[in-house]
């Protein structure tokens, strides 16, 4: 790990940094393409609704021998959907079967009784209808329109409006992604699943504001300078805070994935993949999209604001200028080891203008 | 959220021992809280714990009521009902087309939830016998004019009346009629307008006297203790209260304040209100309000009532409309209504209209609801399933420690510390609320759970990458944490009110097992704060003091030279780099 620290060390010092920025358009087309593909599948093949969503049936058996786990099978062999079975106190089983219609119901009910050795007679079966999921999803709707509103507002009042909407596009983005993943997968769609959905919205946009949060520190004198535009500052923050993100989004992957693949995969907790399958993608998109969408975008609109133009005209000027003396070393590289000591208000690469201003008197505050 | 946390950073920047003696004293008492309280696991919700199962059936005089609309509306009332604060993961779902199916987990008082249940709204006109603001002469004792001696003379009659059994001949008008109204219930007069059924089953007869006189008092006694401030004695009130009964509500009035009742027997059911609706008044200019049409029956019986009510004085010229046992509003009639609708007016604005409006058509639901059945059912996780999601839990977690510890070295220590407490907060925080508020933890709750430890740990990572980079700038570590906290404290906030903001838009907006979640993420979030605050950044600030961290042991992961600070600076002010006795 600790060549990870050297990484820290050396994109701390801007000796080392990729371009998010400058190569916004090839990530801005990959997320179009994922896009895309998400959409397709989402109209091609659809979404694999649960129970709840679209109805099915519940089939409720007098007290038979047969375990859960077999019953599971028999049920999903009949019916060829997912299956999810409980015992009763009766000793019973309740079996419910998403998608099912009257018809189908029957021959359900038929191949149960024969599967469970049960009377078919004796086998209750009850049609759900799809009111609940309808419900759940419909006030998950409103909840989700109703916190992007707020949201936006205050990103705009904590922030700034571009970074609002830069945020909003990386929220929707990652919601497209993760929603395309499970139709692509034909994972089933839950109440459990609209939950996970719920909470990549809040995950999505931490992780965005804390890149914002830097973006915003290292932006704020930037029009005083005139060594660094806009899209260059943005990048550095990008990678200054790239071990955070790293960081944070390994730290809060590792028990989802623990969830998904050790307790869904090996040990074949069905239910669990639910959740975890939708947490998994989202936090995994959320940790893309704000280094490679939301603040790409934010520079892109950032840029069209007059005031940045100058900016970016006068930093060219001055970069042509540096090259036409032939002192290229100084401005022309990313480096942040030669702060501009001459200009007062300079972005520095870590920023401080105010403490290195106040550590220039001490012989220990001095850099060289 | 921001601003009082960072009043209290100021203290646990200077006192760091304070700040982490308060948070240990936090989860010591929490944790004894735990265990005197008798629950030492959270409630699990029905899909982890298993429950009870009620299936009900909708029962109704005309089938062409039982359709989809008022099937969702018996399935939303009962939401409400059993769910209440919303984070008891109870489930109501229609099942075909006339049965409810509701899903109650273990641990939760089955019984009441049957009798939450099994009935649909029940909604009646009552008439008011007596009222009075709730606890108000112990909240504002400043006397003016009429309406305060009235209250003080109410008062004086309760007192009287609940310590000699007899009402008090000296009482004013208003106090008299509290007593006199009790008394009165069983032998019916023109205040406490009397329908066959309230004579048959509120007292046995009027020769009993006596023993109505004896539960007059007992009424007269329960209404001089109710306090409707108080929730518990809230719902308490009108508790088992048949429709013939006298009995006990609770409502607000128009100025926000718990008013308490005493109500006679009902008059009009809420079925036989045919419709309600919200209206604004444009004629008169009074603003909004409600109207009402009654269905043939329920006309006749109202125009009986406002035209007794009418002949009235204050209060007893009013009726309660009471919807599960609370008033939820007390017009006052000025004349008899024979016209087969009424309206409502008075100082409404639009939601109280609608909601008013919405609660009697609610009332006027045609359905009533029949068991079918009570079973109990298992876990739909199953065991094996369970066991498995911990175990895989526990492996990522695992992997979770290893990455800190790999990764942060020293620092990790402080990182699994911070999880350790916030973990203990949140089960201890978790199983407190199982008996207070039905909190049940679900499925859905236990992976906001899991996510949540990538919050609270986002945290710290933002808070040591802040410190690594002060270190990196060649500032040795006790500036290089002070210097750290104000920003990293910002960036924490910042990105945790989003999380919060989240948290709570979906706690009010939704219903269910999604409010359950928002309900823990919030929670979770929450305590993420307190913890950087109270327990993260003190610890941090004591061990920036101890050798180990302070002169950059390799393994401390604050080492100057691994992270790779700036060569000068460490040349001029650490000569020696790992033995500077001023940094000890």
């Amino acid at each position: 790990m600790s060549k990870l620290g050297n990484l820290g060390a050396r994109l701390h010092r801007g000796e080392v940094g990729y371009d998010f920025v400058g190569n916004r358009k090839i990530w801005y087309g990959i997320s179009i393409l994922i896009t895309i593909t998400a959409i397709l599948g989402l109209t091609v093949r659809g979404l694999n609704m649960g129970i709840e969503f679209q109805g099915g049936a519940v089939f409720t058996t007098p007290k038979t021998s047969v375990s859960v786990s077999q019953a599971e099978r028999y049920a999903e062999e009949a019916s060829g959907h997912d299956a999810i079975v409980q015992k009763l106190g009766s000793g019973g089983l309740r079996v419910q079967i998403a998608g099912v219609d009257t018809g189908k119901s029957d021959q359900i009910k038929a191949e149960l009784s024969q599967n469970l050795k049960v009377d078919s007679e004796k086998i209750n079966a009850d049609l759900v209808g799809p009111s609940w999921g309808e419900q759940i999803a419909n006030k998950a709707w409103q909840g989700l329109v109703i916190f992007m509103i707020l949201v936006v507002i205050y990103l705009a009042i904590a922030f700034e409006w571009r970074m609002a909407v830069a945020a909003l596009v990386a929220l929707i983005h990652d919601i497209t992604i993760t929603v395309g993943i499970y139709a692509l997968v034909g994972f089933e769609v839950t109440p459990g699943t609209v939950i996970g959905l719920l909470t990549i919205l809040g995950y999505s946009l931490y992780d965005t504001v804390v890149v914002f949060d830097s973006l915003k520190e290292q932006t704020k004198d930037l029009t005083k300078q005139t060594r660094w535009t806009y899209s260059d500052v943005a990048n550095r923050s990008i990678n200054s805070t790239l071990v955070r993100s790293i960081n944070t989004t390994v730290v809060a992957l590792l028990p989802v994935a623990g969830l998904l693949f050790i307790g869904g995969g090996v040990l074949g907790a069905g239910t669990l993949n639910d959740i975890s399958l939708s947490l998994f993608v989202g936090l995994a998109a959320g940790a893309y999209s704000s280094i490679f969408i939301a603040t790409p975008l934010v520079a892109d609109l950032k840029e069209r604001e007059p005031q940045m133009k100058a900016l970016r005209k006068r930093v060219l000027a001055k970069r042509a200028q540096a090259a036409a003396k032939g002192e290229d070393a100084e401005v022309v590289g990313q480096s942040c080891d030669e702060p501009d000591d001459a200009a007062p208000a300079v972005v520095g690469p870590r920023n401080q203008p105010a403490s290195r201003n106040r550590g220039r008197g001490r012989p220990s505050g001095k850099r060289r | 959220m921001a601003a009082p946390k960072k009043g209290r950073s100021a203290s646990a920047q200077s006192r760091p021992g304070r700040s982490l003696a308060l948070i240990l004293i936090a989860i010591a008492a929490l944790t004894g809280g735990m265990f005197a309280s008798g629950n030492t696991t959270p409630r699990l919700g029905i899909d982890l714990a298993g429950g009870t199962s009620i299936t009900l059936e909708a029962k109704s005089g005309q089938e062409s009521a039982i359709n989809k609309t008022n099937m969702n509306t018996a399935v939303d009332i009962m939401n409400r009902r059993v769910n209440g604060l919303g984070v008891s993961e109870a489930e109501v779902q229609t099942q075909g087309d006339r049965n409810i199916i509701v899903n109650i987990p273990k641990g939760t008082n089955s019984e009441q939830a049957r009798k939450q249940v099994g009935t649909t709204a029940k909604l009646y006109f009552r008439p008011v016998l007596a009222t009075e603001v709730s606890g108000a002469a112990a909240a504002s004792p400043t006397p003016s004019a009429s309406n305060s001696s009235s209250k003080k003379a109410t008062d004086k009659a309760t007192e009287k009346a609940t310590s000699s059994g007899t009402p008090s001949a000296t009482a004013t008008s208003q106090g008299r009629a509290v007593t006199d109204a009790l008394k009165d219930d069983p032998t019916p007069s023109a205040s406490n307008s009397a329908s066959a059924s309230a004579k048959a089953s509120s007292s046995p007869s009027p020769s009993a006297s006596s023993g109505a006189e004896a539960e007059a008092a007992k009424l007269q006694a329960a209404y001089t203790a109710l306090d409707c401030r108080k929730e518990g004695q809230r719902a308490k009130a009108g508790e088992g209260a048949k429709p013939t009964d006298t009995t006990l509500a609770c409502g607000t009035n128009s100025g926000g304040q718990w008013q308490k009742y005493v109500l006679g027997p009902a008059e009009v059911a809420g079925t036989d209100v045919k419709k309600a609706s919200a209206v604004y008044d444009t004629q008169s200019g009074a603003g909004w309000k409600v109207t009402m049409d009654f269905t043939s029956g329920g006309s006749k019986k109202f125009a009986s009532i406002t035209g007794k009510l009418a002949k009235n004085q204050e209060p007893q010229n009013q009726f309660a409309i009471v919807l599960d046992g609370s008033v939820v509003s007390d017009p006052r009639v000025s004349e008899a209504l024979t016209g087969g609708n009424a309206e409502i007016s008075g100082s409404f604005d639009q939601t109280e209209a609608k909601d008013l409006a919405n609660v009697l058509s609610y009332g006027a639901l045609p359905l009533s609801f029949r068991e079918q059945s009570v079973t109990t059912v298992t876990a739909a996780l199953g065991g094996e399933q369970l066991h498995a999601g911990l175990i895989a839990g526990a492996i990522g977690l695992a992997l979770v420690v290893i990455y800190l510890v790999l990764y942060y070295r020293g620092l990790s220590l402080i990182a699994i510390a911070s999880l350790l407490v916030s973990a203990a907060l949140t089960y201890a925080i978790m199983t407190l609320l199982g008996p207070t508020i039905h909190f049940a933890l679900n499925l859905p709750a236990v992976c906001g759970a899991i996510v949540a430890i990538g919050i609270t740990a986002d945290s710290f990572i933002v808070f040591f990458e802040r410190i690594r980079d002060e270190i990196r700038e060649g500032r040795t570590l006790r500036p290089a944490v002070e210097r750290a906290w104000p920003r990293a404290r910002r960036t924490i906030l910042v990105s945790d009110f989003v999380s919060f903001l989240a948290a709570a838009v979906l706690f009010i907006v939704t219903v269910g097992k999604v409010q359950g979640f928002a309900f823990t993420l919030g929670l979770t979030t929450v305590l993420d704060v307190v913890v950087v605050f109270l327990f993260t950044k003190p610890l941090m600030t004591i061990l920036a003091r101890k050798q180990f961290f302070a002169n950059g042991h390799s393994w401390s992961g604050l080492d100057p030279k691994r992270l790779g600070a700036q060569p000068p600076l460490r040349r001029t002010r650490r000569p020696s780099a790992p033995a500077d006795p001023k940094e000890a």
